[in-house]
C-alpha cells in the first residue's frame, strides 16, 4: 500500500513537468496547427537560464527560486516571441508540412547552437540548490516520502495552471484566443488581430516550458547536456496528444497520465518499463483516436 | 600534325613516369604517420574523453622525443589525430571510418566506452587496423577479432571483485543492484556481480534496469520499489552522472545503505554531482594515484606538471594503452596492421596500471583496486589480484 501511494506520488511529481511543458504544444497547436518541435529546446533554454541566473538573483534578491523562476519565463516567453517571428511567421499561409520542418530546424538549431563552446557548452552541470530539499514528516507508517521539492514542483505548476486557465477563460486576449483556435478566418473578420493572438500564445507556452525548466533543474539537480530536454518534450507531446492536442485540460490529463503510468509500468518490471507506458498510451489512442478531451471532427465532404 | 601532337604526348607521358619512378628510389630519412584516438570530447561522459586524449597525447609525444620507431630505415614519428564519438556508437563508427579511410592511421587507440568500441571494432577488423581500447571491460568488445584489444581487465573480473569486496570485507548478505540495461557495460557489471554475489551466498533482493543513463535523470520509481525489499548494500555499475543521481535520490528517500559501482564513477564530477550522496561509496578501478609505487608516482609528477591536474584512471590506461601499441609498433618495425597485430600478441609491457601480457582472447590479465570515497576525496583502499 505505501509503496503503492509512493510510485504515485512519483508519477505526479514526473507529471506536472511534463504538463507544463505539454500546455505549450498544445497550445501553439490549437491556436496555429503547428506542432513545435522546439518547444522542447525552449525548456532546456528554461533550465539553462535557472543555472546561470540563480546565483544573481541569490545575491541580488537574496532568496533565488521565485526571481529566477520569473526570469526564466520572461526569457523564454521572449525567445519563444522572437522564434514565432523569424521562422514561422513567414511560413504561415504556406503548407503546414513546411512549418513542421522549419520547427525540426529550429530545434536542432537550439540544441546544437547551445551546445557550441561558447554559449551553454555540451559538459554537464550542476544546477545550483535553489531550495534545500528535505523531507516532511507523514504520519502513520506507511513509509511513505514526500519532500518539499515535490510539493514545489506540484504547488508551481498547480499555480501555473490555475493562472492560465483565468487568463484564457475570463480575459480579453484568451477569448480572442479561443476564437482563433475555433475558426481563424471568421475571427480576423470580427477585428480580431491575429498576429497578437498567435504572438501571445508563443509567449505564454514557452514562458511555461520556462518554469518547467527551472522545476526539472531543482528536482534532478543537474544539467546533462543541451540536449536534455529532448525526452521530457517528447513525453509532453505524447501527453499533449493522449488528452487531446489542442485542448488545454487535455494536455495537463494526459500528462498526468502519462507520469503516473511511467512510474507503475516501472515498478512493475524495470526493463519494460517506458514500453508499457506507451502501450498503455497505444491503447488509449485505439479507443478514442483524438485523445482524452479532443473532440473528432469528422471532415466533411 | 594531330599524330605528331601524340607522339609528344606519350614522349611526355614515358618521361613523367620515369621522373616518377627515380623520385621513388630516394627514399626520405624521415616521416611522420598517423594514430587515431576515438573518444567521448562532449556530453555526458566528456571528462572520460579529455583525460584519455590527455594520456594518449603524452605517450605519442614521449615515443616521439625518444625518437620514434624505424620502419625499413625510415625514422617514423607519429601524429596523433583525436575525434571525438559523444559517446555515440554511431559517431564513433563514423570516427574511424575517416581515421582508416582518410588518415590512414597505422592503430586507434578508443574508444571509452564498451558500446562505442563494440561498433568501432568490426570496422578496424575489417580493414585490418589493429584497434586498443584503454578502458572498455565489456566481454565481448575483444571477441569481435583478432586485431581488438584491450588496456584494461574486463567485465566478469570487476563485477566478481566488487561482490566479493561486499560479501567478504563488508559482510552484506544481500544487495540490490540497479544499472542501464541499454548499455553492455552496466549490464555486463550487473550481471557478474549477481553471480558473484550469490555464489558466495549473499541474495540480490532486488536487480532493477532503466533505460539510457543519458537519457534518464528520474529514478524515483525503481528505487521505491528497491527500498521495499531492504537491501544492506546498493550496487550501481553505471557511469559517474547517472550513479550520483541514483545516490542522491536514494538518500532523500531514506535509503542510507552503503553503495558501489564500477570504473565508470571514477570522474571527480561523482562528487560534484553527488556530494555527501556519495560520501562512503567503494568501487573497483583500474589504477589509483595515491600507489605508492615508484613508476605510478613518475606518471602522476609528469602528467600534474603537464596538464595542472592529476592523473585519474582513464589517463593512466589511455597513456597505457597508447604505449602498449607504440611499443607494437616500434617492435614490428612496420606500419602494416598485421605486423603490429602480431607484435602486439607477443608483447610484454610494463605500463602505469600494471604489467600487461595478453591472454588468448586479448584481454590482458592484471589488478584490480578498491577506491572509496572519503570526505569526497578518493581514496586507495587495496589491491586485488586476479
Amino acid at each position: 500500500m505505501g509503496q503503492f501511494l509512493q510510485q504515485l506520488i512519483n508519477g505526479i511529481q514526473i507529471g506536472s513537468i511534463y504538463a507544463l511543458i505539454a500546455l505549450g504544444y498544445t497550445m501553439v497547436y490549437g491556436i496555429v496547427r503547428l506542432i513545435n518541435f522546439a518547444h522542447a529546446d525552449i525548456f532546456m533554454v528554461g533550465a539553462y537560464m535557472g543555472f546561470f541566473l540563480a546565483p544573481v538573483m541569490a545575491r541580488v534578491f537574496g532568496g533565488a527560486f521565485i526571481p529566477t523562476i520569473i526570469a526564466a519565463m520572461l526569457i523564454t516567453g521572449l525567445l519563444g516571441f522572437i522564434m514565432e517571428k523569424l521562422a514561422y511567421r513567414p511560413l504561415r499561409y504556406k503548407s503546414r508540412l513546411s512549418a513542421l520542418i522549419t520547427a525540426l530546424g529550429v530545434s536542432l538549431f537550439l540544441e546544437n547552437f547551445c551546445a557550441l563552446p561558447f554559449v551553454f557548452t555540451p559538459a554537464f552541470r550542476k544546477f545550483p540548490d535553489l531550495i534545500v530539499a528535505r523531507n516532511i514528516p507523514i504520519p502513520g507508517n506507511l513509509g511513505l516520502n514526500i519532500s518539499n521539492v515535490l510539493l514545489l514542483d506540484v504547488g508551481v505548476s498547480v499555480i501555473l495552471m490555475v493562472l492560465l486557465f483565468w487568463f484564457v477563460n475570463k480575459t480579453l486576449i484568451g477569448k480572442q484566443m479561443r476564437a482563433v483556435a475555433f475558426d481563424k478566418p471568421t475571427a480576423s473578420l470580427m477585428g480580431i488581430n491575429i498576429d497578437v493572438v498567435i504572438s501571445t500564445a508563443f509567449i505564454v507556452g514557452p514562458a511555461l516550458a520556462g518554469a518547467g525548466g527551472i522545476l526539472y533543474g531543482t528536482t534532478y539537480g543537474m544539467l546533462a547536456s543541451p540536449f536534455l530536454g529532448i525526452w521530457p518534450g517528447l513525453k509532453a507531446f505524447i501527453a499533449a496528444v493522449l488528452g487531446g492536442i489542442g485542448n488545454i485540460p487535455g494536455a495537463v490529463l494526459g500528462a498526468y497520465i502519462m507520469g503516473i503510468s511511467e512510474a507503475f509500468a516501472t515498478s512493475v518490471n524495470s526493463n519494460l518499463g517506458y514500453g508499457i507506458a506507451f502501450a498503455i498510451l497505444i491503447g488509449i489512442l485505439l479507443v478514442r483516436p483524438s485523445g482524452l478531451l479532443g473532440k473528432f471532427m469528422p471532415e466533411k465532404v | 600534325m594531330r599524330r605528331l601532337f601524340a607522339i609528344i604526348l606519350v614522349c611526355a607521358l614515358v618521361a613523367s613516369v620515369g621522373v616518377g619512378c627515380k623520385k621513388a628510389e630516394v627514399l626520405p630519412t624521415e616521416q611522420v604517420v598517423n594514430m587515431g584516438g576515438i573518444f567521448p570530447m562532449t556530453g555526458g561522459s566528456a571528462t572520460f574523453g579529455t583525460s584519455s586524449k590527455q594520456g594518449v597525447a603524452m605517450a605519442v609525444e614521449e615515443f616521439n622525443t625518444a625518437g620514434g620507431a624505424m620502419v625499413g630505415g625510415v625514422k617514423t614519428t607519429i601524429n596523433y589525430v583525436n575525434e571525438d564519438d559523444t559517446g555515440a556508437p554511431e559517431v564513433g563508427a563514423s570516427a574511424a571510418q575517416k581515421l582508416i579511410n582518410q588518415d590512414k592511421v597505422i592503430g586507434i587507440v578508443g574508444a571509452v566506452m564498451s558500446k562505442v568500441s563494440l561498433a568501432v571494432a568490426p570496422i578496424c577488423q575489417a580493414a585490418g587496423v589493429p584497434e586498443i581500447s584503454p578502458t572498455s571491460t565489456n566481454a565481448t568488445v575483444t571477441l569481435v577479432g583478432d586485431y581488438i584489444f584491450r588496456a584494461c581487465f574486463i567485465d566478469p573480473f570487476q563485477g566478481t571483485v566488487m561482490a566479493n569486496y561486499a560479501y567478504n570485507i563488508l559482510k552484506v548478505k544481500t544487495a540490490a543492484v540497479l544499472y542501464d540495461n541499454g548499455n553492455d557495460y552496466n549490464k555486463g557489471l550487473a550481471e557478474f556481480f549477481k553471480a558473484g554475489f550469490e555464489k558466495n551466498g549473499g541474495k540480490v533482493v532486488a536487480f532493477e534496469a532503466f533505460t539510457d543513463e543519458d537519457k534518464t535523470v528520474d529514478y524515483k520509481a525503481q528505487l521505491t520499489k528497491i527500498k521495499a525489499t531492504n537491501p544492506e548494500f546498493l550496487y550501481l555499475p553505471n557511469y559517474y552522472a547517472s550513479a550520483a543521481t541514483i545516490l542522491k535520490q536514494a538518500r532523500a528517500m531514506g535509503l542510507n545503505v552503503p553503495a558501489g559501482g564500477g570504473d565508470g564513477w571514477d570522474s571527480p564530477d561523482l562528487v560534484k554531482i553527488g556530494g555527501a550522496a556519495v560520501e562512503g561509496g567503494v568501487f573497483s578501478n583500474h589504477f589509483s594515484k595515491d600507489d605508492k609505487s615508484p613508476k605510478v608516482q613518475d606518471f602522476v609528477t609528469k602528467y600534474t606538471t603537464k596538464y595542472g591536474e592529476a592523473p585519474d584512471a582513464l589517463a593512466a590506461l589511455a597513456y597505457d594503452a597508447a604505449g602498449l601499441l607504440l611499443d607494437a609498433f616500434k617492435t614490428a618495425g612496420s606500419i602494416k596492421g598485421s605486423d603490429i597485430r602480431d607484435a602486439m600478441k607477443n608483447t610484454t609491457f610494463s605500463g602505469i596500471a600494471g604489467a600487461y601480457k595478453f591472454d588468448a582472447n586479448r584481454n590482458p590479465i592484471k589488478a584490480a583496486v578498491i577506491i572509496k570515497i572519503v570526505n569526497g576525496e578518493q581514496t586507495y583502499l587495496t589491491t586485488v589480484n586476479p
